[in-house]
């Protein structure tokens, strides 16, 4: 099953992956990865903007990459758009496999396309203003392992 | 009319999430821009989209009545 969502709302990400992986009986391996906001640094908030006709499209496009790639028996892609404080989860992967190492490279790999590949844009905001986060380096790194 | 959209920092550049302008070549549109929305338009690492594709030769865009043009800088999602 993919199961690929852009949600304006905060969700919980420990019903939604309970839930897919009760959907994949005789699974081997799931693997699960939530991101949430950090508190450090003095953040009070974080927006994400995105664009509707090619934000999901291509999550989509990412879900069936790594479902072809990894042999998944099902992949789960959950992504926030709009404000959320420190300690809202932003995205969730779950990944449910035959086997643990394709359970886990698949969420690593989509976690990486999603940093760095995918159409989002972050802001911070801290004190008097908001920032812009521009993509750092090492996302750009880290998804080259591909 | 058609639609010009920006996206992230760009949408502060421009003072607003989309603009509406005259249809016409890409090129003549960016005339119309303010001096500082354009150059930040321009930046190699800016994507264009239309209607919702991306892409590759943005110096051929003829915008048409309708259209939505997208403006897309770096990403950084996740």
């Amino acid at each position: 099953m993919i199961d690929v969502r852009l949600l304006d709302q905060s969700f919980n990400p420990g019903q939604l992956a309970g839930l897919f992986s009760q959907a994949h009986p005789g699974l081997g391996g799931v693997c699960t990865f939530v991101g949430e906001v950090r508190g450090e640094g003095g953040v009070e908030a974080l927006e994400l903007s995105h664009y509707a006709p090619l934000t999901l499209p291509g999550m989509k496009a990412l879900a069936q990459r790594a479902a072809v790639r990894f042999d998944l028996m099902g992949i789960l892609i959950v992504h926030r758009t709009g404000v959320m404080l420190p300690g809202e989860p932003i995205v969730c992967v779950s990944a449910a496999a035959s086997h643990r190492r394709a359970a886990i490279d698949a969420t690593d790999f989509v976690m990486d396309h999603l940093k760095s590949d995918s159409w989002f844009w972050k802001r911070e905001k801290k004190g008097a203003g908001w920032t812009w986060i521009e993509p750092r380096g090492d996302d750009y790194a880290a998804k080259e392992r591909w | 009319m058609a639609l010009l959209v920006f996206l992230g920092r760009l949408a502060d550049v421009a003072g607003a999430g989309q603009r509406a302008v005259e249809p016409g070549p890409l090129a003549e549109v960016l005339t119309t821009l303010p001096p500082a929305l354009a150059i930040a338009l321009l930046d190699e690492r800016v994507r264009i989209a239309l209607n919702g594709e991306l892409v590759s030769e943005p110096e051929a865009i003829m915008l048409e009545p309708g259209d939505e043009l997208a403006f897309l800088p770096p990403v950084s999602g996740g």
